[in-house]
């Protein structure tokens, strides 16, 4: 028996062609934000991989540092190197704002590292161009989706700074490319007031009679001294010594230091599970949204080319065709539709993904899913069709 | 020879029931001999289309019977289970448009009866082929319906109705949208067909151009019909 699905669609190919284009700019659609989603997961953990830290220690009753603000002395990192089980501990802070270079400025999350080498918690793991940070102040190593180059002067705040490293895909939880400078100029950063801030932060301790007591000379240029340091940091990254899980080590610094200690588990629970859970939701929604406008418009489409075959089906009735031979000819133009869709919908989402501004991870289980998706709906947005061609009466043929 | 005509009894059909019942069929008579041609013909309203979907196995009858060949297909409210192989293998049909399946080339839209029917597509297509080449219109067997003029196309239908060497044709104004000289061509070759193929044809018509060349011509009038002998006038 021949197939009449087939022989429909290659007699009305361009017909099938361009509405399997049509429904593959969707589904192309529809996979890209499944990407969006994968590509924030995928985010988070390189966010977590790259930090190369087994242990976050943040302040306490916080979530911090990614989904939280967290605040520590930036000394503390001396005790916990002395707490058993600590391989090796380091500042890092995080603060995500707009870096500029020449003309134009780039959203970036700026992280504050100890200048060291590679290996040290909060360091870019590797450099596709330049080197490690060195110096203590005004030298930066930028991941290449900020767009800057060896050599560039960069800016941030009022200070400006030499790239002399780039790294890559070194990314925040919400896809901003990371800038790394030297802990010291990050902290500064963080507080950094304008010089008109400055003087009238000044006047206004001058002015309150606790700090500027006539019997207590040097007391308000201590005061004022402690204002324009920063001694905090966000995080004290650990790496754990070989032969201790993150738990055992965690638990001593909760206890003892009274701050709050998150494995790499913990942790992406909450990247995962709070911080990008709302836009996976939004993300889910538009799946959603998307699936059912698909098969909205595959049954919209079959329904229309089978009220377009009546008197054939109603011939083909006549001559005494079976019903499941009509319905698998309907069924398989659906699928057909479907399997057009799809491939060009995969190829779509396969060109323009890498022109989205934040990381879109196509993953092949996804498509896979996707596939299977594509053809539950075809087949059930065929059941409309199948409904109209079963109802027809031969006798249509006849007339009369 | 195929088989053995079909003859009609007492065929009656009701639409409806109560006061809004209609006998469109009040006790219909009829029979065609294999190889023969006969007319059908009537006003509009007359019952013609119902008859005809009664005798295309589309329609049930209230009452009545109804054989084919040997085969008894309705009697008094009993039918035999499947209409719809029944329509595949032992009628034919030939409409006033062609019909034919836009999508499937000339051989295959003439095949597809027998490949529905379960025979191997190598054996439908040629016995397609056959019939295509006493039409002769084996020349067009590869060029889809659309290709095809109105005479080609209306020649296909009739080898698409010849395929399964059904026992009895049933042809629904095939003249209607021809001229005389192609109309007269085409009851030509179903005369041609029902001798060589001794299949029994019922030809319901309006058109004056071919009601002549019946020997024998059903008038039906009132949902009952009355037999008539035809011109029988020669078109060759």
């Amino acid at each position: 028996m021949i197939s009449l699905a087939g022989r429909d669609i290659l007699h009305s190919w361009g017909k099938f062609v361009f509405t399997g284009v049509g429904l593959g700019l969707l589904i192309g659609v529809t996979l890209t934000m499944a990407g969006v989603y994968r590509g924030m997961v995928d985010d988070a953990k390189v966010l977590l991989d790259n930090s190369g830290a087994d242990l976050w220690v943040v302040q306490q009753d916080t979530l911090g540092p990614y989904a939280e603000p967290s605040s520590l002395y930036d000394d503390v990192y001396r005790t916990i190197r002395g707490m058993p089980g600590v391989d090796r501990a380091a500042n890092i802070t995080y603060l995500t704002m707009q870096v500029r270079q020449g003309e134009r400025d780039v959203r970036a999350m700026v992280v504050g590292v100890v200048p060291g080498g590679p290996g040290e918690p909060g360091q870019p793991g590797y450099l596709i161009a330049g080197r490690q940070i060195t110096r203590s102040h005004y030298e930066a190593v930028a991941d290449v989706a900020t767009g800057f180059k060896l050599g560039e002067r960069i800016q941030i705040r009022r200070n400006h700074y030499a790239v002399v490293g780039l790294t890559r895909r070194m990314v925040s939880s919400g896809g901003d490319p990371m800038v790394f400078i030297p802990l010291k100029d990050a902290q500064e950063a963080q507080f950094l007031k304008d010089n008109d801030a400055i003087a009238q932060q000044r006047r206004r301790t001058a002015g309150n009679p606790a700090f500027n007591r006539p019997g207590t000379p040097g007391l308000l240029d201590a005061v004022l001294a402690s204002q324009s340091i920063n001694p905090y940091i966000n995080s004290v990254l650990v790496q754990v010594k070989p032969g201790f899980s993150p738990e055992e080590v965690a638990k001593p610094i909760r206890r003892w230091k009274r701050l709050q200690v998150y494995t790499r588990v913990q942790m992406e629970e909450i990247l995962i599970g709070k911080l990008i859970a709302t836009a996976a939701k939004q993300i889910g929604m538009f799946l959603v949204i998307l699936a059912i406008v698909s098969a909205a418009i595959v049954a919209f489409i079959i329904y229309t080319l089978t009220l377009g075959k009546i008197r054939e089906i109603a011939v083909l009735k006549l001559i005494g065709t079976r019903n499941r031979t009509i319905a698998g000819m309907i069924m398989q133009q659906a699928l057909g539709l479907g399997l057009i869709g799809f491939v060009v919908g995969k190829i779509s989402a396969t060109f323009w993904a890498p022109i989205f501004p934040k990381y879109v991870l196509l993953e092949p289980g996804d498509a896979l899913l996707g596939f299977a998706g594509v053809f539950v709906i075809c087949a059930l947005a065929s059941v409309l069709a199948i409904r109209a061609a079963l109802k027809v009466d031969p006798a249509e043929a006849i007339g009369g | 020879m195929f088989g053995k005509g079909i003859r009609i009894e007492g065929l009656r059909k009701r639409y409806g029931k109560g006061d809004t019942a209609l006998d469109a069929l009040k006790g219909v008579d009829m029979q065609v001999a294999p190889g023969e041609v006969v007319g059908l013909i009537g006003p509009s309203g007359s019952g013609k289309s119902t008859l005809l979907k009664c005798l295309g196995a589309v329609i049930e009858p209230t009452a009545g019977r109804m054989t084919l060949g040997e085969e008894v297909i309705y009697d008094d409210g009993w039918k035999i289970p499947d209409l719809r192989a029944l329509r595949r293998d032992k009628i034919g049909f030939v409409f006033q448009a062609p019909y034919l399946i836009p999508f499937l080339d000339v051989t295959d839209n003439v095949a597809l009866l027998p490949m529905l029917a379960g025979h191997p597509n190598a054996e439908s297509r040629k016995r397609a082929l056959e019939l295509l080449e006493a039409l002769d219109v084996a020349h067009r067997a590869k060029a889809m319906p659309s290709q095809l003029s109105g005479g080609e196309q209306q020649r296909v239908s009739i080898a698409r109705a010849l395929v399964n060497r059904p026992p009895v044709i049933l042809a629904d104004e095939p003249t209607a949208p021809l001229d005389s000289e192609r109309a007269l061509a085409v009851i030509r070759i179903l005369n041609q067909m029902a001798r060589q193929y001794e299949t029994a044809i019922i030809v319901v018509t309006h058109d004056e151009k071919i009601i002549p060349t019946f020997k024998r011509i059903y008038h039906i009038r009132d949902g009952k019909t009355q037999e008539e002998a035809g011109e029988g006038r020669a078109f060759e």
